[in-house]
């Protein structure tokens, strides 16, 4: 299985997006070498603009010119973009609900060696907080491609969480549509639902436990906000026993919005794997991961204590 | 528009801002009667704009900056006909078109959602950006506070203005001298705004009376250099008109009562 970076495949989609919309223009902070978004800038010198190391002015003028017609994506880190632009993502573009895309890259602790103060691990807790906010969390390279025509195509804010980790590209392509989850893997034991980079940690998760007599049902969900509520209540009544993996704190993310799904609606064991109420830190990728419990065999251990 | 029907015109939108707030019990009086003038001037005078059409894609932009002086805008509006005078009994309260601080969404004439300080700048700066991205000819306004240029957003916003050689975009600060804790010097120096707003690259008109129209008046037809956006620092006297409120701190964000409205409303008949 090949392996590619989801900011990669999004500096590459929006190449191939700028072809077809002249009305995409990309904004960056002074990090299109790492969001990717240089891939487009070299395509289109016209139609990026460098707003320098000021996230807060980046994502305003955003704003301003998707009131002209425009569709800016705007793009630096999840930990700057999301968190210390939020403000500025909830006044000045939600609350209007402008159509501005918000491609966040480096989002989870699988940064890797620049360690916590850029591994954003409570963005998908801030952006599904805001009104009219559509959450997208890619699971590999072709997905990511994909969410950004999708986010182009629809009209409002979108936020796109991306990473910097080369992950597992799926070799089939899968459907995708904004707010309706993919089962992946069917199973009648446990549903595991997974988002972005846990999605293949999920698959290899389900693969382990099968060999110990475990069916696993795994459900990609690309879209946290809206979330498809359908699938959700489904498989946690099929299952009886739900578990949700992310690459995200426990408080806000995933989990939660898988939990307030089937909160008083659902009686199913819950269990919700992530990043536990603490910082990330330097390493690895793979052994900041590892760290954290998200490699595939933890997750199966997880798993099993819901059984 | 001449000057006397312009002198009219900012009486009668510092009586909307008297009603407003006295209706509502509830808003910011000092600083919408402190940049009456200016905005009154722009509206006047500067832009293309069609109440009829307030979604005309070729029109000028505004962005009011200073999101909390909204009953001064919608006065502005309403006298252009943008929306009637009876909206004014809506301002802040529950399903009210006129909400505490300018909805685009909601309001027709309003071009951008502010409100929270040090973003409308930033806006403008988009807007101005666009349109030059967009080859359209488009001119884009906005004014913000003297106490809102604490946000250091605003000068991430100038700096951004000056290197994109934005000179479709104007930006005016309402120098009045006083924010909710004091006067800017007690809360929190600006220095030397002029010079600041020079040293950021912008065309830079001062305007000692920024009450005074033909003053006003000058400043915005003053042509900038090609390549250079232009900033008008406008010195002005927050609650100007209304004697009781002129220079005072506490009628930042406090409504007049009944009586308040009356005095006002009689000095306002000039």
């Amino acid at each position: 299985m090949s392996e590619k970076a989801t900011r990669a495949a999004y500096g590459e989609a929006l190449v191939e997006l700028g072809q077809v919309n002249e009305k995409v223009v990309v904004l960056d902070a002074d990090l299109a070498a790492a969001t990717m978004t240089v891939t487009f800038k070299k395509a289109f010198p016209q139609r990026h603009y460098d707003m320098g190391i000021a996230e807060a002015n980046m994502v305003n003028v955003a704003a301003g010119m998707s009131t002209m017609g425009l569709i800016p994506f705007c793009s630096t880190f999840a930990m700057f973009g999301a968190g210390r632009a939020y403000e500025q993502v909830r006044n000045s573009v939600a609350y209007p609900h402008l159509n501005v895309k918000l491609a966040m890259t480096h989002a989870g602790v699988s940064v890797g060696e620049d360690g916590a103060s850029h591994q954003c691990i409570e963005d998908i807790a801030l952006m599904r907080a805001i009104p009219g906010m559509t959450v997208i969390c890619p699971a590999d390279a072709k997905e990511a491609r994909r969410a950004v025509f999708a986010a182009a195509e629809m009209e409002g804010p979108v936020y796109l969480r991306l990473a910097r980790l080369a992950t597992p590209v799926f070799e089939e392509e899968q459907p995708f549509e904004i707010g309706k989850a993919n089962v992946l893997r069917e199973g009648g034991d446990v549903a595991v639902f997974a988002t972005g980079l846990m999605v293949s940690e999920a698959l290899e998760a389900a693969k382990l436990l099968e060999a110990q007599g475990v069916r696993a049902a795994v459900i990609n969900v690309h879209t946290i906000k809206p979330i498809d509520a359908a699938c959700v209540t489904e498989y946690a009544k099929k299952c009886g026993r739900v578990v949700t993996v992310e690459e995200h704190s426990v408080i806000g993310g995933l989990g939660d919005a898988v939990a307030d799904v089937l909160m008083g609606k659902v009686h199913c064991a819950f269990r919700k794997i992530g990043v536990q109420d603490r910082f990330g830190q330097s390493g690895k990728a793979k052994e900041v991961l590892r760290e954290y419990g998200l490699t595939a065999p933890q997750i199966a251990e997880s798993i099993k204590a819901v059984l | 528009m001449n000057t006397v029907e312009l002198k009219n015109f900012c009486t009668e939108v510092r009586r909307d801002i008297i009603n407003m707030t006295a209706n509502a019990g509830s808003g910011h009086p000092g600083g919408s009667l402190s940049v009456v003038e200016m905005m009154s001037a722009i509206f006047c005078t500067q832009m293309r704009v069609d109440p009829k059409n307030p979604r005309d894609p070729d029109r000028d932009r505004f962005v009011l900056s200073k999101g909390h002086t909204a009953p001064c805008y919608y006065g502005v509006l309403s006298e252009l006909g943008f929306f009637g005078k009876e909206e004014f009994t809506t301002f802040r309260q529950v399903h009210g078109m006129l909400q505490g601080h300018p909805d685009m969404k909601k309001i027709p004439g309003v071009d951008a959602s502010t409100g929270s300080l040090g973003q409308g700048a930033s806006i403008a700066v988009g807007m101005a950006l666009g349109a030059k991205h967009l080859g359209k000819d488009t001119r884009v306004f906005t004014i913000l506070g003297d106490g809102e240029c604490q946000e250091g957003q605003v000068w991430e916003a100038f700096m951004a203005a000056n290197h994109y050689k934005l000179d479709n975009l104007t930006v005016v600060v309402d120098n009045n001298g006083l924010q909710i804790d004091g006067s800017n010097d007690e809360v929190m120096s600006l220095g030397d705004m002029a010079a600041k707003l020079r040293a950021f690259g912008f065309h830079t008109v001062e305007v000692a009376d920024g009450n005074d129209i033909e003053s006003v008046l000058a400043a915005l037809s003053e042509p900038t250099e090609p390549g250079k956006p232009k900033a008008i620092l406008s010195h002005t006297v927050k609650g100007k008109g209304v004697s009781f409120m002129e220079n005072q701190v506490g009628w930042h964000g406090k409504a007049p009562n009944e009586e308040q409205r009356s005095q006002a409303l009689k000095e306002l008949e000039g």
